[in-house]
Order: C-alpha cells, then sequence, then structure tokens
C-alpha cells in the first residue's frame, strides 16, 4: 500500500502544492486544511513553508493553536512521522513538538539560495535512508531561519543524535547555531528543517536530492509495515 | 453593567513588554544602533527592539499564563506585565 501523506495548509501557506506534489512521487497525498481534526488517514504529516496566519506576533506562534495542530501533536505523540519545512519547522518548535526556536536571520536579509546540507543523524524516518556524511542540495528561503537553543540543549542534542542536519562548512546561510538546519524530537519521529526538499524533487530544477528526505519516509513506513 | 446574570467586572487594562533575552543576538537593535550616529546621535549604545502589546483583561490573574503560551516565547524572550489604570 502506498504511503498516504497529508500536507498541512493554514492560511498564510505557499508552499502545500510543491509539498504535495513531491509527497506524490513516492505516495498518495492531500491537503489538510487547518481546522481539520481527523488525520486518522495519513500515514505522515508534512506541515509547510509559508506565512501562516500571517506570522503575527513570531512565526508559527499563532498557527501552533490551530485544531490540525493539536491533531497533529495526537499524530506524533502516537508515533506518526511529522515533517516540518521552514513556516512548518518554526510551527513545531513553538508547540514544543521540537526543541528549539528559530530567530530572525543574522543579517536581517530575506535569503533565497542553493545550499548544500551534511546528513548528521540519520535517526529520523526522513533520514534513515540516508547515510551520515552525505551532502544534499536543496534551496532556502527565509527571514527567520537562525536555529537557536541554549548551549546546554545543544549539548543535549548534538549527544542524542538529534541535530539531523547542518549546513556545509561556509554555508550557512542565517546565524544557525552550530551551522543546525534540521533537528529531530528525542523519539525521532517527529522533524523540522528550515531548508526546502520539495523544491528540490527533478533534475530540472537544479536538485532531486531533497526527493530523498520524502522517498525516506515512505520507505520506512513498508519497512515498518514488513515487519509488522 | 450587571446584567442577565453574568457577574459584574472591571477589565483591566495592561501593557506586555516582550524583548529578546539577555545574550540573545538582537540584529534589529544593532541595526537601529548602527544607523544612530548618521544621524547625529552619538553614545546611544546596547540598543534591543522588542515588542509592546496594550490590551484589556476581564481576569488579569491569567496574564502570566497567557504570556507564557503566546505572547511571548519563553526560550528566547523575557516579557514584563504592567497593569495601568482601570478601564
Amino acid at each position: 500500500m502506498p504511503a498516504r501523506f497529508g500536507v498541512i495548509q493554514f492560511p498564510g501557506s505557499c508552499d502545500e502544492r510543491d509539498a504535495v506534489a513531491a509527497c506524490e512521487r513516492v505516495g498518495e497525498a492531500r491537503l489538510v486544511w487547518h481546522e481539520e481534526r481527523d488525520l486518522s488517514d495519513l500515514d505522515v504529516v508534512v506541515v509547510p513553508g509559508g506565512f501562516s496566519y500571517g506570522d503575527y506576533l513570531r512565526a508559527g506562534a499563532i498557527a501552533r493553536f490551530a485544531p490540525a495542530m493539536e491533531a497533529v501533536a495526537r499524530f506524533a505523540a502516537e508515533g506518526g512521522p511529522v515533517l516540518g519545512i521552514c513556516n512548518g519547522f518554526q510551527v513545531l518548535c513553538e508547540a514544543g513538538l521540537l526543541p528549539g526556536a528559530l530567530l530572525p536571520n543574522e543579517n536581517l536579509r530575506f535569503v533565497c539560495r542553493q545550499v548544500d546540507l551534511e546528513v548528521v543523524s540519520t535517526g529520523s524516518p526522513f533520514t534513515a535512508e540516508l547515510k551520515a556524511g552525505e551532502r544534499l542540495s536543496v534551496p532556502v528561503k527565509h527571514m527567520s531561519g537562525r536555529y537557536y537553543a541554549p548551549d546546554e540543549l545543544l549539548d543535549e542534542l548534538e549527544a542524542a543524535g538529534q541535530v539531523v542536519l547542518r549546513y556545509a562548512p561556509g554555508q550557512n546561510p542565517n546565524g544557525s547555531a552550530r551551522d543546525i538546519a534540521g533537528v529531530r524530537n528525542a523519539a525521532g519521529n517527529v522533524m523540522g528543517l528550515m531548508p526546502h526538499p520539495e523544491h528540490a524533487v527533478d533534475e530540472l530544477t537544479g536538485s532531486a536530492d531533497g526527493l530523498r528526505l520524502f522517498a525516506s519516509a515512505a520507505a520506512s513506513l513498508r519497512a515498518v509495515h514488513a515487519a509488522a | 453593567m450587571p446584567s442577565r446574570g453574568r457577574r459584574y467586572f472591571c477589565p483591566v487594562k495592561a501593557r506586555v513588554l516582550i524583548r529578546p533575552k539577555e545574550g540573545i543576538l538582537d540584529p534589529q537593535g544593532k541595526a537601529v544602533e548602527r544607523a544612530l550616529p548618521a544621524l547625529g546621535f552619538s553614545g546611544i549604545n546596547h540598543v534591543r527592539v522588542g515588542r509592546l502589546v496594550e490590551l484589556e483583561a476581564e481576569d488579569p490573574s491569567r496574564l502570566g499564563e497567557l504570556c507564557e503560551k503566546l505572547l511571548a516565547n519563553p526560550l528566547i524572550e523575557d516579557y514584563e506585565i504592567v497593569e495601568l489604570q482601570e478601564a
């Protein structure tokens, strides 16, 4: 059975269609309106990029209270794989589903460019099929992408393998602490990253490396089903 | 006004000041600070830019919780609640 992906759509989301298109390359996908509460038909949830609720107050601060986010929190608590991309990463941090916070870029500029990422941890369904140390070419486009957590927490995250992706040396686009581009929760099923894997799914647009995260999630599900 | 069983209340006006936590780089504050000398303002240092939220609360005892949950992100921001004269 193909993996069934759901992509949350908030007022102000703007990358949900690319996310659905990326998911459809490796499984089935549908949009989940922010007022929906039933995710029981889904295997994987993607919280996409954009400017949910205008990013008022702080990026992601208001979206975390959407009915769909309560459902996402339950889905995550039951072990369901959740991927937050860009604004979705900010939402998951604000919701407490991921550690840390995203601050305005160090240079106060909106960055939009292709960056190389290094895979640090394969301990999430989205990176399980990748190899630690390999590089992915994926675009970033954001204004508030500077990953921050207090030093003690950063030490803990590194020790526990919760830092999943780093910007390659010299390519940190926003001043993120320790070049961190993506993290996961302690259980491993929830992951967030600032770069946009859904915009890198076809060689025609420069890179298909991003597709591997979605393919990895689908493959992880097949492995789980095969073992069950 | 007391009406149809509703408890009479007197909303409290409050001002919530939110600022980046000490030690967290505040690029906005830095940009403001760097712009000042060009305008002839010298000797202005340590500029930090935060947010101000004004509100009226029927039950001010829950303002702290409100700040922790929504108005501020305690990981990166400090907040201060200033109650003003009754509305």
